[in-house]
C-alpha cells in the first residue's frame, strides 16, 4: 500500500490506530480514581507527544541514517516557533500559513548552518552545531530584541498582541489559532462513559494527522535509494569517496530535511499555544531530542516516536509528584521507613526530573545503545527461545567428534 | 592607548578560565581520545569546593552574651564560628577570610579523586565505542552532576568573596605612568592561571613521566609494546586534567558567584576555544583561550555594543565560524587529528 511493503504498511497502520485512538488508550483509569494521575489522555500532553515525535523522527533522519550527531537541533525548533508566531501577528490566526512558513524558515536556516557545519565531521560537527544553537539562543534571547529591532521579544517571549496588524483577520474567526475557523484549543467531542472522560481535541488531531504524514514520508525516505546512500555515509565515507560519489550533497540534504521536520514541530508548538520563547533553543532542548532518539532506538523507524512519548510522559508524571504524593505511596510502611523512602525518592521527582533524565541518559547509552526497540527485540528473542529447547550442544556440525578411546 | 590596554586586561580573566578548561579538554582528548562533555561540570565542582569550604569554616555555634541586650531587654545571642572559638578571633577570622585560596588545598585531592573515579568507573568502558556514545554519556554525566549540585546548593548564585587583602582595585599602570585601575583578584587569577599552565607544560616537557605521556599521545601502541603501562599514566593525566578544571573553578568564584549551570556556560565556549585553537594542540588551546577572552572583552565595550547591538554575545561563535571556514584545522591544529 502507498508504495510500502507489507511490514511497513502494517507498522504505519498500527501507528495510525495508536495515534487516532490515543484519547482512549492513554486514559485507562477512571477520572476520580487514585490512579488518574497516571492518565496521559489530556490534550496538552497528547499534543506534546506527537509534536516531539515529529521532532525526533526528523532528528533520526540525520542521526540514525548518517550518524552525524547534531547537538543544536533545538535551534530549528525555536526558529519554527518564531516564524509561526510572526505569521499569527502579521496575517491571521490561521495555522496553515504559520506552519508553512515555519517549515520554510527552518529549512533556510538549516541550509546555512548545515553548509558550514558539514564541512567537518565527527566531534567537530557536534561542537559546531552546538555553537550555532547557542548563538541562536543568544541572538533570540537578547541581541534581536532591542527597541530598534525587536524580532524575538527577548525574555518575555514572542506573542500576539491586540494591536498587531493581522491583515487577514475577519470578525467571524476565533481569536485563537485555528484551521479555517476550527479553533485548535477546542474539543470536538467530550465523551463521558461511566467514570471515564475522553477528550477529543482539534489541535491534537491536526498534529496527529501531520505526524502520520511525516512518519509515512520518513518510511519512504528510509526505504529509498537516497536513504541507502545516507546509510552508506554512516558506514564508510572513504569507500563512498573512492567509488566516485560525493557524500556532501546527501548529508546536506538529510540535514535540511531534518531541520524542516524540527521547524514543523516548532510551528505546531506555536499553533497549539501561540507563544515562542528563546528557551526552546537552549542546549538542554537539543540534548532532549538526542535522548528521545537514542532511548527509542536511533536508526529505527518507530524508535524516535516511542522515545519522545516515553520522555514526555515521564517528564509530566515525575514533575507532578511531590512529597505529599510520595507519603501516600509509602503510607503502608512503618513511619520511619516511610520517611526514609520519601527522603530517598524525593531528589528524583518533582523538580528533580532532570536528575532522573541524566541518569536515564547514562544508563541507556551504556547498557542499551540500541534503545527501547533493541531492548524489545532482545526480550522477544528470550521469550521465543524459552519455549523451544536450546540448540543441541552436541550438534555434530559444530562440535568436533569425540576422539575414540585408545583401548577401543 | 589606556582604553585598549584596559580591554586587553579585562579579557585576561575570562581568557584564563577558557584557557584552563580548554587545556584540560585537550589533555583528555590527546591522551584518551575521549571528548569530555562533563568537563564544564568539573569546573563547576571546583567552584563548589570553595563554596563548601567556606560554609564549613563559617559553621558557628550560638552563645548568649549577657553583657548585650536587644531592644526588648533580652540577652543577645552571638554567633561565633567554631574556627574562631578554637584558634581565637584573629587567626580564625583570617582562616575564614582566606577560605577561597585555602580551598585549593582540598580541591586538588578532591578533583583528582573525582577524575580517577570518572575515568575508571565510566569512561574506561567507552574507549572502543563511537565518539557519539562518548559525547552522550559524558553529557548525561554533566546533567547529573549539575542537578546534584542544584539539589544541595540551590539554583541561585552563591557569593564567595575573596580575602579582604585581595579585595579592591590596584593601579597597575603606575610604572608606565598610565591610569589602569584593575581588580586585584583578577590579577591574582591571571597569574594563578599562568602558573598552572606553566606547571602543566613543564610537567609534560621536563619529567620522565611527561615524556612517556607525550610518547603515548604520539603512538600509544608502541609505548605499550615497550612494556610501559600507558593506560595507568593516562588515568593519572585524566585526574590532572580534572584538577586543572577544578582549580580554574575554585579561583573563579570571587569573579563570578558560582551557580549550578556555570559549567555548561563555560563548556560550550571552551569547546569553541578548542576548535579554534586546533583539536589536540595544547599551545593552541591556551593561545585561543586568551585570544577569544580578549576579543570578547573588546566586543563588550560601549562603542562595539552600540554599533552592533549584542555583538559581545555572539562574537566568539562568529570568529569560530570564520576560523573553521578559512583554516579548518584551527590555528595550531595538525594534520590527521580527528580527521575521520
Amino acid at each position: 500500500m502507498l508504495g510500502l511493503n507489507k511490514k511497513d504498511t502494517s507498522l504505519l497502520i498500527v501507528v495510525a490506530i495508536l495515534a487516532l485512538a490515543a484519547p482512549f488508550l492513554l486514559n485507562p483509569f477512571p477520572t476520580n480514581s487514585a490512579m488518574a494521575q497516571f492518565n496521559a489522555g489530556y490534550p496538552d500532553l497528547m499534543q506534546r507527544f506527537v509534536i516531539f515525535g515529529i521532532f525526533a523522527i526528523g532528528f533520526n533522519i540525520l542521526f540514525g541514517l548518517t550518524g552525524y550527531l547534531s547537538f543544536g537541533h533545538a535551534a530549528f525548533l525555536g526558529v519554527g516557533s518564531y516564524a509561526a508566531v510572526w505569521m499569527f501577528k502579521l496575517l491571521s490566526y490561521n495555522v496553515v500559513p504559520a506552519i508553512a512558513l515555519s517549515v520554510v524558515v527552518a529549512g533556510i536556516f538549516s541550509v546555512l548552518i548545515g553548509y558550514v557545519s558539514l564541512r567537518r565531521s565527527g566531534i567537530y560537527f557536534s561542537i559546531l552545531t552546538l555553537a550555532f544553537a547557542q548563538m541562536s539562543f543568544a541572538l533570540a534571547y537578547s541581541v534581536l530584541s532591542n527597541p530598534k529591532f525587536n524580532l524575538t521579544n527577548g525574555e518575555t517571549g514572542l506573542q500576539v498582541y491586540a494591536d498587531d496588524p493581522q491583515i487577514l483577520h475577519r470578525d467571524g474567526l476565533p481569536d485563537v489559532p485555528h484551521l479555517f475557523g476550527w479553533a485548535m484549543r477546542d474539543n470536538f467531542l467530550e465523551l463521558k462513559l461511566g467514570g471515564w472522560e475522553f477528550t477529543f481535541n482539534n489541535g491534537y488531531y491536526l498534529c496527529a494527522l501531520i505526524m502520520l504524514v511525516v512518519f509515512y514520508l520518513s518510511i519512504r525516505l528510509f526505504r529509498s535509494p537516497f536513504g541507502l546512500m545516507l546509510r552508506a555515509v554512516k558506514s564508510n565515507q572513504n569507500r563512498l569517496n573512492y567509488t566516485g560519489l560525493n557524500p556532501k550533497p546527501y548529508t546536506l540534504a538529510a540535514f535540511i530535511i531534518s531541520g524542516m521536520y524540527a521547524g514543523l514541530a516548532g510551528g505546531l508548538l506555536a499553533a497549539m499555544d501561540p507563544l515562542a520563547g528563546a528557551e526552546r533553543m537552549q542546549w538542554t532542548a537539543s540534548g532532549e531530542v538526542v535522548l528521545m532518539t537514542i532511548l527509542g532506538g536511533a536508526g529505527t523507524l518507530i524508535g524516535p516516536v516511542l522515545g519522545a512519548g516515553f520522555i514526555k510522559y515521564f517528564e509530566n508524571i515525575f514533575s507532578k509528584i511531590n512529597d505529599n504524593v510520595l507519603h501516600q505511596w509509602f503510607a503502608f510502611m512503618p513511619d520511619g521507613m516511610e520517611d526514609f523512602m520519601v527522603f530517598i525518592v524525593h531528589p528524583f521527582v518533582g523538580k528533580g526530573w532532570h536528575l532522573t533524565l541524566g541518569i536515564l541518559f547514562m544508563l541507556v547509552v551504556t547498557f542499551l545503545p540500541g534503545g527501547l526497540v533493541e531492548g524489545g527485540q532482545r526480550l522477544l528473542n528470550v521469550i521465543r527461545n524459552r519455549g523451544r529447547k536450546p540448540a543441541d550442544p552436541k550438534d555434530p556440525e559444530h562440535h568436533p567428534k569425540e576422539t575414540p578411546h585408545v583401548a577401543e | 592607548m589606556d582604553a585598549i590596554l584596559l580591554q586587553i586586561l579585562n579579557g585576561l580573566d575570562k581568557g584564563s578560565a577558557y584557557a584552563l578548561i580548554a587545556l584540560g579538554l585537550t589533555l583528555i582528548f590527546g591522551t584518551l581520545g575521549v571528548v569530555n562533555f562533563a568537563h564544564g561540570a568539573l569546573f563547576m565542582l571546583g567552584a563548589f569546593c570553595a563554596v563548601t569550604l567556606q560554609r564549613v569554616l563559617s559553621a558557628s555555634y550560638e552563645v548568649i552574651d549577657e553583657t548585650k541586650v536587644d531592644f526588648l531587654g533580652n540577652p543577645l545571642k552571638v554567633k561565633t564560628p567554631y574556627v574562631e572559638g578554637w584558634f581565637g578571633p584573629e587567626v580564625g577570622g583570617a582562616i575564614i577570610d582566606w577560605a577561597v585560596p585555602l580551598s585549593i588545598l582540598i580541591a586538588i585531592p578532591f578533583m583528582i579523586a573525582v577524575g580517577f573515579i570518572m575515568e575508571r568507573g565510566l569512561i574506561k568502558h567507552f574507549y572502543k565505542r563511537p565518539h557519539a556514545d562518548q559525547i552522550l554519556v559524558t553529557f548525561g554525566l554533566a546533567i547529573v552532576l549539575q542537578e546534584v549540585i542544584k539539589y544541595f546548593f540551590g539554583a541561585n548564585p552563591i557569593q564567595t568573596p575573596p580575602p579582604d587583602a585581595l579585595l579592591g582595585v590596584v593601579n597597575i599602570g603606575a610604572p608606565l605612568s598610565l591610569e589602569l585601575a584593575y581588580p586585584i583578584w583578577r590579577l591574582v587569577y591571571f597569574f594563578f592561571a599562568i602558573a598552572i599552565i606553566g606547571g602543566v607544560f613543564s610537567f609534560l616537557q621536563f619529567t620522565t613521566f611527561g615524556m612517556v605521556v607525550r610518547a603515548g599521545m604520539a603512538d600509544r601502541e608502541t609505548v605499550g609494546l615497550l612494556g610501559i603501562d600507558i593506560d595507568r599514566r593516562f588515568t593519572i593525566m585524566f585526574g590532572l586534567a580534572a584538577a586543572v578544571a577544578g582549580l580554574a573553578g575554585v579561583m573563579y568564584g570571587p569573579i563570578n558567584p558560582p551557580n549550578y549551570h556555570m559549567g555548561m556556560d563555560f563548556l560550550v565556549l571552551s569547546f569553541v576555544v578548542v576548535v579554534v585553537g586546533g583539536m589536540g594542540s595544547l599551545p593552541g588551546a591556551v593561545l585561543a583561550g586568551f585570544l577569544l577572552g580578549i576579543l570578547e572583552s573588546f566586543a563588550s565595550t560601549t562603542w562595539a555594543t552600540t554599533t552592533i547591538p549584542g555583538i559581545n554575545q555572539i562574537i566568539i561563535y562568529l570568529v569560530a565560524i570564520i576560523v573553521l571556514l578559512t583554516r579548518p584545522r584551527g590555528l595550531m591544529g595538525r594534520k590527521g587529528v580527528m580527521e575521520d
